[in-house]
């Protein structure tokens, strides 16, 4: 899963040579202007943005499921809300809080979640999927929103944020600047990490699922084990999205392990594209733009969510490949 | 252990008993649409609960301005019918032929919109029904409402009519035939796209008449659909999906379990047994606990 060389996947010639030398142009060119965005933008434009490189990474850890396995989680708000809450139990426990303590512990958390969802649902396919996700994410909620005295329930966890240190060399404060950055850097290690799975022998068996589950099966791949992997793995990633999500906001709530989350990530998944790594980071950056703008031309109590529900059911229906459908082909490669 | 027996509040499970299954009837009709919508179309219709909660609100409006609950029942179960139509002609029959997970999204698009929709129309602040018959009978020390056992007879009397519809009507052999051989009912003249249509608006109009059935029971507002409609997908994975007797089954069951639970346990946290059945449920018998053979 790990071995294969990078090319593996892509025949070598002299045409699809620059094909590589353009992704990476593409890519160091978007991340120069994700760099430079917030010394220019102002400060509440910075931190949106980094929000939306958060939930930018929670939906991408969708995509690893939805689009390149073929399984529809609508329970990614429990991967996400156990990072969040093991975040926040690790800064609180620990003093001064410790940053790297808070990210293991949110991962953990995440994949204690993940492997629970994953041996029960991955035993159902398609629908029944998508279905049991909903149940098994709505029973962290029931637990994290009643027991009070260890996850504070309603209220939720408040705690401050750490610093950004590493032994012996640094340790400094974050402001909004370095929070984007060093949340940048994760995310597009994060990217990378999930480019490389889903390009890895692995991954192809993934998406051999996706095409033809009965056949990937009969070819002798273990289909289930490599199911509960991938969702531990989609786990994982958005574990750390909600870890990020509590150390940006400095604060674990219940309302983000509740469906909505998940639902949010479906829509972002589904408006950016499918299958494409990317698409999801753009379709989370057009809902929340989309949100943010109405509410300021419509006022707050405005319910974005019915225009954005007309968008979406179009999209399914005239747009199933996503804004970034058309790129799907060639961002795969 | 003759301790045991005589302190068990025998008197408290008979209660519970009645309880859970008025309870039970109430959401086997939930699931039944949802089955129903199922096992023809192959469409989850993640808006089911959605269209529960906009029969309980049409039955406070309609119920406001005639002043008749039957009235209000009624009409709600029309009016949701006739928009559940209108959702399936415009959103889902473009999708027939398409991966089933699309109809997924499209009926979750649908209840995001329906949701929001009642927030800005009826607001944040629960409403309440009115019961229709306030007279009480008496079990054991409590005055127990007829009302309830007039929705678990009414729960059961709309079931049994539909059964009754399917076996014996012109539409209920269509019907049939469509979930048998879809492509051969259709060479045999059966109009299968309004037949697909015809099963959305009968599956919404049970969604939207037991929502009307149990307002008078809980409070209203704009999220009571998703607690519903979790609550019926529980049902309908336990009873093996698409299999209407066995969601009714599982639909008494669950929520007898529920509400015995609800004896010793916190009623916020007897939710969890319904989760623990279904575990188990996925564990043992994944294809549903009802279902003889696996499809």
């Amino acid at each position: 899963m790990t071995t294969a060389p990078f090319h593996k996947a892509m025949p070598l010639g002299k045409g699809k040579l620059s094909h590589t030398a353009v992704y990476w142009i593409g890519f160091c060119a978007v991340m120069a202007v994700l760099i430079v965005a917030p010394l220019v933008l102002p400060i509440f434009w910075a931190k949106f943005l980094t929000e939306i490189l958060i939930w930018g990474l929670l939906a991408m850890s969708s995509d690893l499921l939805i689009g390149y396995t073929g399984m529809i989680s609508f329970g990614h708000s429990a991967f996400f809300g156990l990072g969040m809450y093991g975040a926040a139990g690790a800064l609180l426990q620990t003093h001064p809080p410790n940053l790297w303590l808070a990210i293991l512990a949110g991962l953990g958390g995440a994949a204690g979640a993940a492997l629970f969802v994953a041996y029960f649902s991955t035993r159902l396919r398609d629908i029944y999927f998508a279905i049991t996700t909903l149940i098994f994410s709505q029973i962290f909620y029931v637990i994290i929103f009643t027991w009070t005295a260890v996850t504070g329930g309603e209220n939720g966890l408040i705690f401050t944020r750490p610093h950004f240190s590493i032994p012996f060399l640094v340790d400094m404060r974050f402001n909004v600047l370095t929070m984007h950055w060093f949340v940048l850097a994760l995310v597009a290690g994060s990217y990378l990490l999930l480019r490389r799975i889903t390009r890895s022998p692995f991954g192809m068996v993934l998406q051999s699922i996706r095409e033809n589950e009965a056949r990937t099966r009969a070819i002798g791949y273990p289909v289930e084990r490599y199911k509960i992997v991938a969702v531990m793995l989609s786990g994982l990633f958005a574990g750390l999205a909600g870890v990020l999500y509590a150390v940006q906001n400095e604060f674990a709530a219940p309302d983000f392990v509740f469906f909505v989350t998940s639902g949010d990530t479906v829509i972002f998944n589904v408006i950016g594209g499918i299958g494409t790594l990317v698409g999801p980071i753009v379709g989370a950056g057009f809902f929340q733009l989309l949100r943010e703008l109405m509410s300021r031309v419509f006022g707050e109590q405005f319910p974005y969510l019915i225009p954005l529900g007309f968008i979406f059911i179009a999209i399914i229906i005239f747009l199933p490949q996503g804004l970034l459908g058309f790129a799907r082909r060639w961002l795969n490669r | 252990m003759l301790q045991f027996f005589q302190s068990f509040p025998l008197d408290l499970l008979l209660i519970q008993t009645v309880n859970g299954i008025v309870s039970g009837l109430i959401l086997a009709l939930v699931a039944s649409g949802l089955t129903l919508i199922f096992g023809i179309m192959d469409v989850v219709n993640f808006a089911h609960g959605e269209l529960f909660m906009l029969g309980a609100y049409l039955g406070v409006v309609v119920l406001a301005t005639t002043g008749s609950f039957w009235l209000a029942l009624i009409v709600a179960t029309l009016i949701v019918a006739i928009l559940g139509a209108a959702m399936q002609i415009v959103t889902l029959r473009p999708l027939i032929g398409r991966d089933p997970l699309n109809t997924i999204l499209v009926t979750f698009g649908i209840s995001l919109i329906l949701q929001n929709f009642a927030l800005w129309e009826f607001g944040p602040v629960a409403r309440k029904l009115p019961e229709p018959i306030t007279s009480y009978f008496t079990l054991f020390y409590l005055q127990y409402p007829w009302y309830r056992i007039v929705i678990a007879g009414l729960s059961a009397a709309i079931i049994g009519g539909f059964w009754l519809f399917l076996k014996y009507s012109k539409f209920g052999v269509w019907i049939r035939a469509t979930t048998q051989d879809r492509v051969m009912a259709q060479a045999m003249g059966i109009p299968v796209p309004w037949v697909y249509t015809g099963v959305f608006a009968i599956g919404a109009a049970m969604a939207a008449a037991s929502g009307v059935l149990f307002g008078p029971l809980g409070s209203i507002n704009h999220t009571m659909g998703l607690d519903w409609v979790l609550k019926a997908f529980i049902v309908v994975v336990v009873g093996g999906m698409g299999n209407l007797g066995g969601s009714i089954a599982a639909a008494i069951f669950v929520s007898l379990l529920e509400s015995y639970a609800a004896i010793w346990l916190d009623p916020s946290r007897a939710v969890i047994v319904s989760f623990v059945v279904l575990i188990l449920t996925l564990l043992f018998r994944p294809t549903g606990l009802f279902v003889p053979t696996p499809k």
